[in-house]
């Protein structure tokens, strides 16, 4: 039912350029049981179920996480982000509190509304293109810091309980915990130390583990693994009474540095994008209609109020921290609703007695029509905000944009990769290197090499490692095999890079010409020109003119692989043996004819000789 | 004593009768080195370090060379391109070739009636060899008069065999310093000298 609705909603929610979330929504609201009723109690236990797909996601955040990426956006990250969850948590906390919440309740609430949601800003910035801009950069700053914010804003929820914690609403955490009638500053305090503990356990088992895992090659163990990884820290994290997201993030972000970061995110992507859909619909399933029906005015106040407030906030920290107008505007807009975490702290909250039920139901229903409308919001701050703002067009500064990613990637670190990949580092053109030899990896990493440890011919792997904002992918992996998958991957995902391959043989040239491929590299042509050089040279010849002839050669040679490979019919069937030699001679013969006459006439004197003998033969 | 130093340059010498007389008469002369520029970097890519280290270990630094195209061949100019540094052989600092001696040995297909005002080749042989001189004056050497080999399209081998004679009885003069420079200053050409019997 689910999968079913997902699978009729998304894409047209896509089409009206809605986005993949507000289409899950959608499909939630309608198959939910204040419209069809096709699902009904279920809702809420598949909800949870689709919470592990926000750990999913948490840990996938956690690993792009890199410190050095950080570092960089290190001024927009705490300043930005601290300001804006600080204000807007004080604006809102203060307007809860002076409309009559306790001041607990009211902190709680103003702590979750300073949130927003890392799935649609992050979905829709990259629909539109707009991850490197200034906007682009300072949004995801301040949804980092919102991601780690939530590890605080969890351990802090213990100590805002002003209700008593009624069982019955308490349905993920229903086992016993640790923690259960502990007080609250003991759970403040176990909190730190389990996310301490997930540090340390992280660094000494989880690297070393993985790598056994992906020596043994098979690709499902460390799809396995992955998903162990994330489960089993969910599955501690509840036994220990916290948040299973929060152990997935600082998972993450432990392996965020490990070689095995790019393998694990492409592993876990495709998990998270489901489980996350399912979220989403299950959050549209469980929008209180009846409860919005009787209070409309209500509900409708509070979303407007929540996001002119969030976007006003916004909007000042934007002029602080120099955006431009448009820039600006594209930043606060984007960020002016609260997010899925949203959701999983006021049912955290339900849980620890902090808020009652109808406020929470209500909440939700807010949060729900906040995200839903951030599509329409963007498409109006586009269509009629912008222009009016932006009198005069505002330049883009290259300076500002943050761009982490090579313009190279080199899939294949053998013997052959590694050549180019010296050769371009000796150049200082940085490349992103992919291999699937863990050793390999492990060595080259420690000499300062990016390398990531993956099948190339995945496109989630190439996802990752940049392919879309790279220029050039050069396929150098051994398995010939592999490189026509991967020539077929980039052709039909990345059809902008400009793909080198290597060839092994003159076969495997053909198929890839075949292919399409316009830049193919023979492993053994200039290797043995350069051999044939130097025996002619040996022989006596000039060493410039050997030199000529190997290149006049070279060129030849795949002007005439060009030529049979149009002209070869790959249905016929010879042996490989027979082939090969009807080949050569074919080559031998055009070989013969085109240097009959030798190369560079310029250089050749004779018929001047010649010509001058006759002038003289003339005069006389 | 003298040592000199021939910065050869032909490209495809195993085609040539000329050139490869002359180089085979000098070959052997003891402190005269040679340095054959398209046998030691087919691939143009002139090691810099060693070809400075080499000009300033000789005295006499000569330019041998068919004329092609009233120049020299394409490697001969690559050489002059990144050896001579400023800073190094010209400019405020570069003074590291200065009080050296330099000339052309050059042969060429036109013979000595083309090379005249007026001639098949319009001008005198000197005019075309006029940025070799000015690049030889900025680079404070002395730029001595050419030793050339003209009409060699259509010369008999005695012939090439007495330039190639002469060209090693020049060379040993100036290595061992017989010919005094105010001398040599006077001459428009070398061949002067050193003259060869023509059947003009």
């Amino acid at each position: 039912m689910f999968l079913a609705s997902a699978v009729l909603f998304v894409p047209l929610a896509k089409r009206f350029g809605l986005g993949s979330v507000l289409g899950y929504l959608i499909a939630g609201i309608i198959i939910g049981p204040f419209v069809l009723g096709l699902v009904g109690e279920e809702g809420q236990d598949i909800m949870h179920f689709a919470e592990f797909g926000v750990v999913m996601m948490l840990f996938l955040i956690g690993l792009e996480l890199e410190p050095k990426l950080l570092w960089r956006l290190r001024k927009s990250i705490i300043g930005l982000g601290s300001l804006q969850v600080i204000l807007t948590a004080i604006i809102f906390g203060g307007f809860f509190f002076f409309t009559g919440f306790v001041w607990q309740q009211a902190l709680a609430i103003g702590m979750i509304f300073s949130l927003s949601s890392t799935a649609i800003v992050m979905q829709m910035l990259r629909e539109k293109n707009l991850m490197k801009t200034v906007a682009g950069q300072s949004s995801f700053s301040v949804l980092l810091f919102q991601d780690i914010a939530v590890i605080p804003m969890l351990a802090v929820f213990p100590l805002l309980a002003t209700l008593s914690i009624d069982t019955n609403t308490n349905g993920t955490h229903a086992a016993s915990t640790f923690v259960d009638g502990q007080p609250g500053w003991a759970q403040t305090l176990i909190v730190i130390g389990s996310v301490a503990s997930i540090i340390v356990v992280g660094r000494i088992l989880l690297r070393p583990l993985l790598r056994i895992v992906a020596k043994t090659g098979i690709r499902e163990v460390f799809t396995a693994l992955a998903l162990l990884i994330v489960a089993g820290i969910a599955a501690l994290m509840t036994k220990v009474g916290l948040s299973p997201a929060l152990g997935a993030f600082v998972a993450g972000v432990v392996l965020a540095n490990s070689e095995y970061r790019h393998e694990l995110e492409s592993d876990i992507e495709p998990f998270k994008g489901l489980l996350l859909g399912l979220f989403f619909i299950a959050v549209g399933a469980s929008i209180d209609f009846p409860l919005i029906a009787s209070q409309p005015w209500v509900v409708v106040g509070w979303v407007f109020l929540l996001i002119i407030i969030k976007a006003l906030v916004l909007l000042l920290l934007g002029r602080i921290f120099k955006l431009s107008a448009e820039q600006n505007f594209i930043f606060s807009f984007s960020l002016s609703q609260v997010g899925e975490f949203a959701f999983v702290l006021f049912s955290f909250a339900l849980q620890e007695g902090i808020l009652p039920q109808d406020t929470v139901n209500l909440m939700i229903a807010v949060v729900a029509i906040s995200m839903g409308l951030t599509p329409l919001i963007m498409l109006l701050n586009e269509r009629l905000i912008l222009p009016r703002v932006c009198t005069e067009e505002i330049e883009r500064r290259p300076d500002d944009v943050i761009d982490e990613k090579n313009p190279v990637i080199i899939a294949g670190f053998g013997h052959f990769g590694n050549t180019v990949g010296r050769f371009l580092r000796a150049n200082n053109v940085q490349a992103t290197y992919l291999d699937l030899d863990s050793d390999t990896v492990d060595v080259l990493r420690k000499m300062g090499f990016k390398v990531f440890y993956g099948d190339a011919s995945r496109h989630e792997l190439l996802q990752s490692a940049g392919a879309s904002e790279a220029k050039i992918i050069i396929i150098a992996i051994e398995a010939p095999e592999k490189r026509l998958e991967m020539i077929e991957t980039v052709k039909k995902h990345f059809p902008h890079l400009h793909m080198l391959v290597r060839a092994s043989n003159r076969y495997d040239a053909y198929d890839q010409m075949n292919a399409g491929m316009l830049h193919v590299y023979r492993e053994t042509l200039d290797t043995s020109l350069r051999m044939g050089v130097d025996a002619l040279t040996m022989l006596g010849h000039r060493a410039y003119t050997a030199k000529r002839l190997a290149r006049l050669f070279l060129k030849h040679d795949e002007k005439n692989l060009k030529k049979l490979a149009a002209i070869r019919n790959p249905e016929e069937y010879i042996s490989e043996a027979r082939k090969f030699i009807e080949e050569i001679e074919l080559i031998i013969q055009t070989d013969r004819q085109d240097f009959a006459s030798g190369p560079d006439g310029a250089w050749d004197a004779e018929s001047l000789r010649q010509e001058a003998k006759s002038m003289d033969s003339l005069a006389s | 004593m003298s040592r000199i130093l021939v910065l050869f340059a032909h490209p495809a010498l195993e085609r040539s009768r000329v050139q490869h007389s002359l180089l085979k008469a000098i070959a052997a002369l003891p402190d005269v080195l040679i340095n054959d520029l398209y046998e030691n970097y087919p691939d143009f890519d002139i090691d810099v370090k060693r070809e400075k280290k080499l000009l300033l270990a000789h005295d006499i630094i000569i330019w041998q060379h068919p004329f092609y195209w009233y120049s020299s061949p394409a490697l001969l100019k690559q050489w002059q391109d990144l050896v001579l540094e400023h800073g190094w052989a010209y400019g405020k600092n570069g003074t590291a070739l200065a009080g050296k001696k330099i000339f052309n040995v050059f042969t060429s297909g036109g013979s000595s009636k083309a090379y005249r005002n007026g001639g098949y080749n319009k001008y005198p042989v000197q005019e075309y060899l006029k940025p070799f001189e000015q690049t030889a004056n900025l680079c404070g050497m002395t730029y001595w008069p050419p030793f050339w080999v003209p009409g060699v399209h259509r010369m008999e081998i005695s012939q090439i065999d007495q330039y190639s004679l002469r060209y090693r009885e020049l060379l040993i003069g100036l290595r061992d310093e017989q010919i005094p420079e105010e001398e040599i200053l006077k001459l428009s050409f070398f061949n002067h000298l050193f003259p060869v019997n023509t059947i003009e």
